[in-house]
């Protein structure tokens, strides 16, 4: 079985090699019976002193003379080296595009398929000009070499410094695993530091274990795969456990299987576990997404009562505002996220402090018109920014710090972005809620949500506290608008999108307090999560929504209503 | 009833101008040569029909809003509700001149490899079933809403958002192909209606004078409802809730029953408007539909009915101008009307020349 997958991919590469290789190709089984190591040692042997000291170029220029015998040698060598050009050399050997030139026998790497052929020099990685076919010679391998060259690929690949790279040659050898790939696993094992290249070099020699014909060698290999997560061990074992229509199971022994059906069972227990931390990660981080697109809202509508229709405008406002800070710091996308949250907060706050002062002010008690009134703001800063930028989306960068994903396990890995969503909104949390229950102005706001009057009389500028609060709510939905603008298109329907999601949230997370909010959107978006995979997103949107419609017709005040005298206005 | 009507002003003028609508139309669309400056075009006299429908859904709109205090933010939902049910009816006409022509399935059914008629698709074949729905979607819909939301007394701003809410849940199902209404393509390419070629002058002409006639019954219906009894409850409901519950009224039958009836409207406005323009489609769900009825109302004045109808034509007549003169300046000028009118005019254009006239009336008095 093993055999049968190299001589696949040989044929693949021999495809453009010469007539004298369809031979080699027919020898195929025959070589790969032969232990390849033992010839290569007793050339090494023979050259090994002089090679030493010769170093890269001189082993490169080495090959083109060489012949088979020697040519592996060479390639021990130069795998010795640890030098990180070597990789290149070899896997153009392997794919026949490292020729000699003949006049002065320099080896280059040829691009395959171009005429001229173009060379790059190995040694220094750049171009090399163009050369005519008839000046140059390949520098031939046959069956044998190949194996080598593979092994001396993933040794090289092995020794890498790079954790990452360690990892994936070992996934890459965990595919076929041979004789000589055990071997230099078990070489790699024995010097390897990190513990997640050394689990997977375990998880694959048990693999390799699983074919032994010792019975009480698979048990132990079973015994050792049962914590493992990855997917080709999964398979592996769920072979192992079934039985073909003839009766006979894929693995002989019954206390083998035995072994293998409760390390499976274990393995999903696992999994399942995982999976569930993944989504009640997601639907966190969809739920934050919510909170910090209502949490604005939830000082406006939430503690003022204004129904700002504008909200989602304001975020668009926000969102804009990280574009347009990147354009003015092109060369640094990192700091331009982190420069664009306090430009959003003033400029969005501003907008919100015009709002508040130009319309919403003649307008309160009455909170339909309010609604009707912001709700023409909105068209109008949407068609704004269509005519300021345009009517399609722009494109925002996202810095290289919130790109890529933590993986914490096979099955288990969350994006940054999404990591970053959760904590920057739990910060952001946090920061309203001590400036509403910690600060002069958070105790005159909250004064005057509950008794207008008492606190007008008490020597509270109700009118600045007014104007104030509105600014802060409309700033936080343009903090809201940075994070947005790294997580869905920024264009003018941007705002549009959330704003009945906003409200909603707020009406459930109870009107008047901020953790209600918190807590209601993260729910929100847990269920959210949780419902997809059996309804889909779109259905899984709208159960939530009549779930939330049917929700409010019992408790009108939403989660966490609120009590005393705050609740009689 | 002739009383009620003709104790009210603004409403006889209405009623008036209707009347002379529905005798001058059909003379210059379909007896004046087209050659004549007085010929009025077949794209003009759908247009009017697309503003009478409108006008009736500002109707039903005010009718809840004006008169009961329920400022729904979805009933552009119902108005969908009506057009989908008459529009099924329609594709289901259209038979084997579809693209597939498949005889059973509309079009988008075959598509979709669908092999059996949805189980709510039965009995749309049939005209009286199709109208039938067109009041019972819409007002089903209505009664289990309503009865929840009133019966737990939600009211005001929460009303308004949940109403919302409703509507953009049934825009995001109606987008699903799963749906069986046709995904976002929704319907269109109608052939034609109880026989009639739907493209026909005269099916138009017959079409536009149903949705006159729908129109000016809608607007008595209204007046009626309103100067009863009942209608003095209701608004009193509007104008303190609690003293009405106190006095043994029950308020949320009240309310909604007026509900059910305003989606009911709505919905036949929603139906006339389909065979009209000939198509529908989920983006008539969409919550920025229904706030701009909100909005012909409020502009129009609220509690006349007749302001709903005038509001419905002045914002709609800016949208086809604008749209065509100045594309870009349209959103600025409905926001800043927006602005305008809920700032200036808070009883609408109806609201304001009445005032000026009582006025003019005292000072011509003194």
């Amino acid at each position: 079985m093993l055999a049968s997958l190299p001589i696949g991919l040989w044929c693949v590469c021999a495809a453009g090699f010469a007539v004298a290789d369809v031979a080699a190709i027919a020898n195929v089984v025959a070589v790969a019976d032969i232990p390849p190591t033992a010839p290569a040692a007793t050339v090494l042997e023979a050259t090994a002193p002089a090679a030493a000291e010769r170093g890269l170029p001189a082993l490169l220029a080495g090959l083109a003379t060489a012949g088979y015998a020697d040519k592996q040698a060479l390639i021990k060598q130069m795998v010795e080296l640890h030098d990180p050009r070597v990789h290149a050399v070899l896997e153009a050997m392997l794919e026949g595009n490292l020729y000699s030139r003949s006049s002065d026998a320099r080896v280059f790497i040829v691009a395959s398929g171009t005429d001229p052929l173009e060379l790059s020099d190995p040694l220094t990685g750049r171009a090399a000009g163009t050369a005519s076919p008839d000046d140059l010679s390949k520098i031939g391998v046959n069956n044998q070499l190949r194996k080598v060259l593979r092994v001396a690929m993933a040794q090289s690949d092995l020794s890498s410094p790079d954790e990452a790279v360690r990892l994936n040659a070992v996934r890459e050898m965990l595919r076929a695993v041979d004789a000589d790939g055990i071997a230099l696993l078990n070489a790699r094992l024995a010097v390897e530091s990190r513990a997640a290249v050394k689990r997977e070099i375990r998880a694959g020699l048990a693999l390799a274990d699983l074919d032994s014909d010792d019975a009480k060698t698979r048990l132990a290999a079973v015994e050792g795969l049962s914590d493992s997560l990855n997917i080709d061990v999964y398979n592996r074992l769920s072979a192992m456990i079934q039985t073909s229509e003839q009766g006979s199971a894929g693995e002989p022994d019954a206390k083998v299987r035995a072994a293998a059906v409760a390390a499976l069972r274990g393995i999903d227990l696992k999994r399942g576990l995982y999976s569930m931390v993944q989504t009640f990660l997601f639907g966190l981080s969809q739920g934050s997404v919510l909170v910090l697109a209502a949490i604005g809202l939830a000082i406006t509508f939430g503690v003022m009562g204004v129904i700002n229709m504008a909200h989602g405008e304001l975020m668009m406002l926000g969102a804009y505002t990280t574009y347009v800070v990147q354009l003015i710091m092109p060369h640094h996308i990192g700091a331009s996220i982190l420069a664009a949250i306090p430009a959003a907060f003033v400029i969005s706050g501003l907008a919100g402090i015009a709002i508040e002062r130009g319309i919403v002010r003649h307008l309160y008690g009455r909170p339909l018109e309010t609604l009707l009134a912001t709700f023409g703001l909105s068209l109008i800063l949407q068609q704004a920014v269509r005519d300021l930028f345009s009517a399609n989306n722009r494109p925002v960068e996202t810095p290289a710090w919130l790109a890529g994903s933590l993986q914490i396990n096979e099955v288990l890995s969350i994006t940054y972005n999404r990591l970053y969503i959760i904590v920057f909104t739990f910060a952001l949390f946090l920061l309203l809620l001590a400036i509403l229950k910690r600060t002069r102005l958070g105790l005159e706001v909250r004064a005057v949500a509950q008794n207008r009057a008492m606190a007008k009389a008490m020597g509270i500028r109700t009118e600045w506290v007014d104007a104030m609060t509105f600014g802060l709510g409309s700033g936080i939905a343009g903090i809201a608008g940075v994070a947005l603008s790294q997580l869905t298109n920024v264009g003018p329907n941007l705002g549009q999108s959330y704003i009945v999601d906003c409200f909603m949230v707020v009406v459930f997370g109870g009107v008047g307090n901020v953790w209600g909010t918190e807590i209601g959107g993260n729910a929100l978006g847990v269920v959210n999560k949780v419902l997809e995979p059996y309804a889909g997103a779109v259905l899984a949107k709208i159960f939530v929504l009549v779930f939330l419609i049917l929700f409010i017709q019992r408790r009108p005040r939403g989660m966490f209503p609120q009590k005393g005298r705050a609740a009689e206005g | 009833m002739r009383h009620r009507v003709q104790t009210d002003g603004g409403g006889r003028i209405f009623l008036g101008t209707l009347v002379a609508v529905v005798l001058l139309v059909p003379v210059l669309n379909l007896l004046m040569p087209d050659s004549s400056s007085l010929h009025m075009s077949g794209y003009t006299v759908t247009l009017l029909g697309k503003y009478m429908t409108y006008a009736m859904l500002a109707m039903a709109v005010d009718l809840v809003w004006g008169y009961c205090g329920i400022l729904s933010l979805g009933h552009g939902a119902f108005f969908a509700l009506g057009g989908y049910a008459i529009g099924m009816y329609l594709m289901r006409q259209i038979g084997t001149r579809g693209v597939y022509g498949d005889p059973l399935l509309p079009d988008f059914m075959v598509f979709l490899n669908w092999k059996d008629l949805p189980w709510f698709w039965h009995g749309f074949g049939s005209f009286p079933f199709a109208v039938l729905m067109v009041f019972l979607a819409p007002g089903l819909l209505a009664l289990i809403f309503g009865f929840l939301a009133f019966r737990s007394r939600v009211s005001g701003v929460y009303l308004s958002i949940i109403t919302q809410a409703l509507t953009y849940a049934l825009m995001l199902a109606f987008f699903r192909n799963d749906m069986g209404f046709g995904g976002n393509n929704g319907f269109t390419d109608f052939k034609d209606i109880l026989g009639f070629n739907l493209q026909a002058p005269g099916t138009r002409m017959v079409l536009f004078l149903c949705t006159a006639l729908a129109l000016g019954g809608t607007y008595v219906l209204c007046r009626c409802i309103i100067t009863s009894r009942a209608g003095r409850v209701i608004q009193a409901v509007r104008d303190a809730e609690s003293r009405a519950r106190f006095l043994g009224y029950r308020v949320e039958y009240y309310k909604l029953w007026m509900f059910v009836l305003s989606a009911m409207l709505a919905g036949l406005a929603g139906a006339l408007y389909v065979t009209q323009i000939g198509i529908i489609n989920p983006s008539e769900f969409s919550p920025a539909n229904s706030i701009e009825i909100v909005i012909w109302v409020a502009i129009g004045g609220r509690g006349t009915l007749y302001g709903a109808v005038v509001g419905a034509f002045l914002v709609n007549y800016a949208k086809t101008y604008f749209t065509a003169a100045l594309p870009s300046m349209w959103l600025y000028a409905l926001g800043a009307l927006f602005v305008f009118v809920t700032l200036f005019l808070p009883t609408g254009v109806v609201g304001f020349l009445n005032a000026r006239r009582k006025r003019n009336l005292r000072l011509s008095a003194e």
